[in-house]
Formats: structure tokens, sequence, C-alpha cells
């Protein structure tokens, strides 16, 4: 269906729309871009050339249409120790490779995988970047003066009371304009944005990361770009489905992955760190009345020009101005209706969204959090599914003959209850298990079959098994023991 | 492949479709659709530019633009089922016992074409509610006609029961097509035929020309033929103004993309200057 949407409605159906709302996604993106750069551990002129790239390059590859994808706190995070230990030009080759997998990921259509992360991760997720995004502004609120704090608190004040007088002009912009102003008023001796490193002073240029390309290279920055790919993913993902549901549009996930992927390899060659889609940003967009892939493109090339003019008033920006930006991200992205939720949702939900958000806090990485949230999240299903099943005993037509009644699922969490449900002390001549309500899923349910038939035919007992249903027969045909006699005989030992 | 479709909008062109496609039914003796599409990319949004994310940014964003299209959506679809009752009288002063209407939501190309199985025919109007200055055709014709494999008629002007049929003849399979459709179909019956062809390579377009004349002949019409020459679109529209045809019939986008787009189609060109009701075959 999507093969018969015009350039025309994708790009240009609401420009007017995209337009403003692409310039104040620009604006919040400067502070971001430079707070994220801070947190991976680069000149903010990395950040903020990753953040015009990806935006630009997802404008016209992406699959969600006024999507905002840029520099990500998720995807700087793990690229802390990267830059610690082998420098920028390991980051931008990592860049490169992440890019690269993200592809092949749009390529085996691996966006589908997506439906085995539940909601309950996903909040867990989003609450976990949020607590993220947040301490990692602590730096900046620790051991500084008093004027720090005044000036944080009044950019937050700024931030959330402006728009209750005038909602024409971003609230964000207007507490970055007016604490650069205190400042520079005041002559206060506070940090800055200039003292975290290089702005960028010119359009950026292709390079080739000086790097040896080697094996023990590729061991360097590989497992970085398969956690980063997979972040990155999941973070656009959920973003795109987030984009959907607000606007009741569909996106192309696998068009997206490898969207993504392009956006990361121009980064990493135009010196920029790998990036993602942007919860906070892509909600603002679509609130801002951003529709169209227009949106996207003026967010990232406005960026660009505002911060190659205007670099050096960015440099004079307070980092308080930043911090209180970047709180209100945190704020923006945490999930608090999910705070009121845990005691109203099932406990196994609960679990599922606190311990992703405990494993990421405490690794720092949000794909050994997703990946704990999904196990836990299998596990609980599993385990209720499990407990959708019973068995009945009844006499047959006398005394000498029982008949179970198998109801339910049998794999492998209820495979040993299954087991336990037969009295093999009783002695019977005949004995009728009943599977025609029954689903054996596993081997190990198949396995509990054979072991209870072996079972009771050892104790002298026919046994008949009945209404074998035909999920169920395949996996017996092809694997259980019990109707291949040579088997059976190996199995009970010989004789 | 059964209905007549016509696409019913706010347009000016609505109450031309509606006749054109009640005359088409009740000529096919057909059952006919009136359908609506409504189309959610045309509606407007409010702007919200302070740029802030509050508490819950999502779960209240989400909410609002939900409660904004639930009234946008009842509004559009108490106006379509307007639209759709006014065409429904029209239709049945037309000879249409009983139209079945139809509202939809999404794209208008997406939803004919999931209909496209079911559909004989096909009632546009030139142009959508947004434009209503003449010379210009909707941006959807071109993509519909492209898009779908059935026969379209695109409604020009006041409704007028049409008596002179001019096919526009290049040989090509499109056309062949339209030949054995004159001749066949129930439109047509009883109407008199002009049978046009326009081009330089007279020889292989006369030999073509007498097996279209046979044709259609033998099915039991009238048929006048006629060769003219010079640039084609001009040269059909002067002889469909001077003798009087209130119907084109013409194969649709015989070229390349590439080449329409720096030599332009005869087709658009067509469409954009027709006069009289055009039926473009695909």
């Amino acid at each position: 269906m999507a093969m018969t949407r015009s350039l025309g409605e994708t790009w240009f159906s609401n420009i007017r729309g995209d337009v403003l709302a692409g310039t104040v996604v620009a604006l919040a993106l400067i502070p971001e871009a430079i707070a994220f750069s801070i947190i991976a551990g680069v000149d903010p002129k990395v950040g903020l050339y990753a953040s015009f790239c990806i935006a630009v390059v997802s404008a016209f590859a992406g699959g969600r249409p006024g999507m905002i994808s840029a520099a990500t706190g998720a995807m700087a995070l793990l690229m802390v120790t990267l830059v610690k230990e082998h420098g920028l030009q390991y980051l931008m080759a990592a860049t490169v490779l992440t890019g690269m997998i993200q592809i092949l990921a749009g390529l085996f259509k691996l966006g589908s995988l997506m439906r085995f992360v539940s909601r309950s991760v996903v909040t867990g997720f989003v609450n976990a970047l949020a607590i993220l995004i947040f301490m990692a502004q602590l730096p900046e609120l620790i051991d500084v003066t008093w004027h720090v704090y005044a000036m944080t608190a009044g950019g937050l004040g700024i931030i959330y009371l402006f728009p209750l007088v005038n909602k024409t002009l971003p609230s964000p912009l207007i507490c970055i304009v007016v604490l650069t102003g205190i400042s520079l008023y005041l002559g206060l001796d506070i940090r800055t944005v200039g003292d975290m490193g290089e702005l960028p002073d010119t359009l950026p240029i292709f390079l080739i990361p000086d790097i040896p390309l080697n094996l023990h290279t590729l061991e360097i920055i590989l497992p970085v770009s398969l956690t980063m790919a997979a972040v990155g993913l999941l973070e656009s993902m959920m973003t795109a489905t987030i984009v959907d549901d607000l606007t009741d549009t569909e996106s192309n996930k696998n068009r997206e992955c490898a969207g993504q992927g392009l956006s990361n390899i121009s980064a990493g060659f135009l010196g920029g760190m790998a990036g993602c889609a942007m919860i906070g940003q892509s909600v603002i967009n679509v609130k801002s009345g951003g529709r169209t892939r227009l949106s996207t493109l003026v967010a990232g090339v406005f960026l660009l020009i505002l911060v190659v003019f205007l670099g050096q008033w960015v440099s004079m920006i307070p980092m308080a101005a930043l911090v209180a930006v970047m709180i209100m991200v945190s704020i923006g992205t945490f999930s608090w209706e999910s705070l009121v939720n845990l005691s109203k949702h099932p406990s196994s939900s609960s679990v599922v969204m606190v311990a992703t958000v405990i494993t990421t806090v405490f690794t720092h990485n949000l794909a050994l959090g997703v990946g704990v949230g999904v196990v836990l999240s299998a596990l609980f299903y599993a385990n209720k599914v499990g407990r959708i099943f019973y068995v009945t005993v009844d006499d047959g037509e006398d005394n000498n003959h029982r008949i179970y009644k198998v109801v339910g699922q049998v794999f492998y969490t209820s495979a040993t209850q299954f087991a336990e449900s037969f009295d093999f002390k009783e002695a019977v001549s005949k004995v009728t298990i009943d599977l025609d309500r029954a689903h054996f899923w596993d081997l190990t349910a198949i396995d509990a079959l054979d072991k209870v038939i072996i079972k009771l035919r050892r104790e002298g007992t026919d046994v008949e098994v009945v209404g074998l249903n035909e999920a169920s027969s395949t996996l017996v045909d092809k694997f259980a023991l019990h109707d291949k006699s040579e088997a059976v005989d190996k199995m009970m030992g010989g004789h | 492949m059964s209905k007549v479709i016509a696409c019913i909008d706010g347009s000016s062109a609505a109450g031309s479709v509606c006749d054109y496609a009640a005359w088409a039914a009740s000529r096919l003796a057909a059952p006919l659709t009136l359908l609506h599409v409504l189309d959610k990319s045309r509606y407007p949004v409010e702007n919200d530019l302070s740029g802030n994310l509050g508490v819950d940014a999502r779960e209240h964003l989400l909410s609002e633009l939900a409660d904004l299209d639930t009234r946008r959506n009842k509004l559009a679809l108490e106006q379509g089922s307007l639209m759709l009752e006014e065409a429904r009288q029209r239709a049945v002063t037309g000879g249409v016992a009983e139209p079945v209407l139809r509202q939809r939501h999404g794209h208008l190309i997406d939803s004919l074409t999931e209909l496209e199985d079911d559909t004989r025919l096909l009632v546009i109007g030139k142009q959508g509610e947004e434009h209503n200055d003449g010379s210009h055709i909707g941006d959807n014709v071109e993509r519909l006609v492209r898009a779908l494999h059935r026969p379209i008629l695109i409604a020009q002007g006041e409704f007028k029961q049409p008596q002179q049929i001019m096919l526009a003849f290049n040989s090509s399979a499109m056309t062949r097509k339209g030949v054995e459709l004159l001749a066949g179909s129930p439109l047509f019956q009883g109407l008199s035929g002009h049978l046009v062809s326009v081009g330089k390579d007279k020889q292989a377009l006369n030999k073509e020309m007498e097996w279209a004349e046979k044709t259609i002949r033998d099915a039991g019409h009238d048929i006048q033929c006629a060769a003219l020459e010079g640039e084609i679109e001009p040269a059909l529209h002067q002889y469909q103004q001077e003798h009087g045809i209130d119907m084109v019939v013409m194969g649709a986008y015989g070229h390349s993309r590439l080449r329409e787009f720096f030599v332009g189609s005869t087709t658009n060109n067509m469409i954009r200057n027709a006069a009289v009701p055009h039926l473009i075959l695909r």
C-alpha cells in the first residue's frame, strides 16, 4: 500500500506545520546533541555533526515520516568506555560498523523481532533511559556554586511556565537565551558549553576513520557496534510505534532499520557518533505539528546552520541551561503513569518493568536491560500458560480400567505436573490417556508422555492413548519413542 | 468485477460524477456503489510550538490528538453521509434503483485498489474538492489512472446523455481493447461512433483502422472513420468539437515516465483540455 504514496504526500503535504515543527526540533536538538556528546566523552561538535547527518539521511531513507533521529543518550552511554580507552577514531569506525549491522538487520527483516519485546519492557526501557539522562546531568550539579542551582531552577521554571503565556515560541529556547543573557550580564563564572570542547566551525567534511584495518580493531569495535545496533534499533522501533500511535498512521519498520544504518554510516564518515530515533524529540515534533519527512530534514539542516553560524554564541550557553533542558527531556521521557500502574498491573508485569530499569541503570547498557526484561517476560508467560492444565481421573467400564483426561498445555513448565498426575501405584489392567483437549508443544512434553506410558506398561498395564490432536501428533510422530518398539526396549534397558 | 463505483466528494464535480455513474450503471445493468473516502492527511493539525515535554507527555499528546481526530472524524463522517445521501437521490433520479453507499477511511487510491477486483468501471471527477479552477487535473487523477487497471470515466461538465462517441485509435494494445469494448459493451449500444486516428504512418494505421471498423460494424454499430494529421491532442479535440462528440474513449499513458517527463503526456493533455467526459482504458 505504501507504494502508492507519492513524493508529495510524504514530503510536501503539510509544509507549514513541518517547517515550524522542524525549527522547534532543531532548537531542541542543539542542547541534546551537546549534552550527549559530553556523556560520550567527545567534543560537542561530534554530537552536533552526527545529529545533522542522521536527521538529514533518515529524512530520506527512514521508514517513519515525522520521526526525529539524531545523536541520542541511549547510544552515547554505550560508547563511553570505547572513547575513554581507544579514542574518537575508533568511535567513528564503530559508528560505521553499527550502521552496516543495522542495514543487515533491515535486509533480514529483524524489525519484526520487536514483537517479543513486551509493553512492560518498553516502559522499563523509557524509564531507564529517562533515569540515565537525568543521572548524566548530575556531574554538572555537584560541587558547584549556588548560582548554578538557581540558574537550573530558573530554567526549569521558564520551560514549564512560559508556554502558559505563549505557545508560539519554544520555551526551551527562551530558557537558553534568558540564562545565557543573565550569565553574560552578571559575568558569572560558571561552566559554559565552550568549556566542554570544540564546537563546529565549518560544515562537516568526509573523512575515513584513522584506524588500523585489522582483526584486532574489529575485536575492539564489534562488541560495541553490536550493542549499539541493537539498542539503536530498539529505541527506533519503539519511537516509530509511538509516532504511529500519535499520528494514527503506519510506518515501514524494516525500511527504518536500513535507513538508520545508512544514517549511521554517513555519520561515521562525517566525524559524528552513532545515533538513533529520539522518543522525546519525535513527540515534540508531532506536538508541534510535524508529520512528514520534511520536518526531519528541516530539523537537521536548520540545526547545522544554527550551529555553524552561531557557534560563538552557542559556546557561551551556560551548562545550567543545558541541564535544565535535559531534566525536562528526562521528565518528559519517563512514564510517570507507570508508577501509578505498579499497584494496578499484574505483579509479573511490574517485576519485568522494574527489572529492566534496574539492570539498565546499573550496567548503563539498555541492551542488557531489555534482554533481562524479555527473558523475564518469556518466563512469566511460560509459567502462566503452563498453569492452564489439569488432569481428571475416571473409572472405565469396570474397576480395572482408569481413564485419565488431560486438558491444557503440556510443555517444559507443565511436563512434571503432567507426569505427577498419574497414579502408578494403582494396579489396574488398562489405562486410557485421553489427550483430546491437550496440546503437546515440545520435546519435554513428549518425553514426559513416553515415560508415563513406559512406566505404566512396566506395571503390567495396557496403555491406550486417544485423541492426540494434529499438532501434538506431528511432534509425537517425529520424536516419540513409545510407538517404536526397538526404542522402547532400549529405554527400558533391554530384557 | 461487477460494480460501477462513483467517487463522491465535496467538489463541484460530484453531481456530474453521480449522473454519469448512474447512466453507466443503468446501461451496464450493474450495481452502483457511491463511495466517499475520508482521507485523513487532508485535515490540518493545530500547532503547539512550546517545544517542551511535561509529565507523561506521550500519553497526554496521544489523548489530545485522539480527541481531536474523534471530533473531526465524527464531523467528516456526518458530512460524508450527507454528500452520499445527496448523491443517492441524484442516482435514483438517474434511474438506478438502489445504489449502495459506502464510506471508507484511508487514502483514496488505497481504498480504490482494495475495491479493484470488484470494480467494472470507476467514475471520478477531474479535480478534488481543493481545486476548482477548471484547467487543472487533480493530484489524484493521474496516480489513480496509473495505479488501477480498470476503465475510468472522468466526468466533465454538466451531465448530457452521450450520443456521439469518439475512440482515439493508435493501434496500441490498449486501444484495440477499446475497439472490442466499443463493439461489445452495452455501454455504447445504439450510440453512433467515431473512430479517429492521428499519425504520420498512414499505411500501417489504415490497415489497423480497417480491422477496427469491421469489428465495430460487425457488432451492429454505426461508425464513422477519420484519419487526422498534426499534433495528437489538438487534432482530436478539434474533431471532437466539430462533430459534437460527447464522450471520448482512449488508452492511457502509453509512453515511459521518462519520455513523459520531457515530452509531456498525451493522456494528461487530453484530460486537462477535455470539455467532455473521457473514458480512460487501462
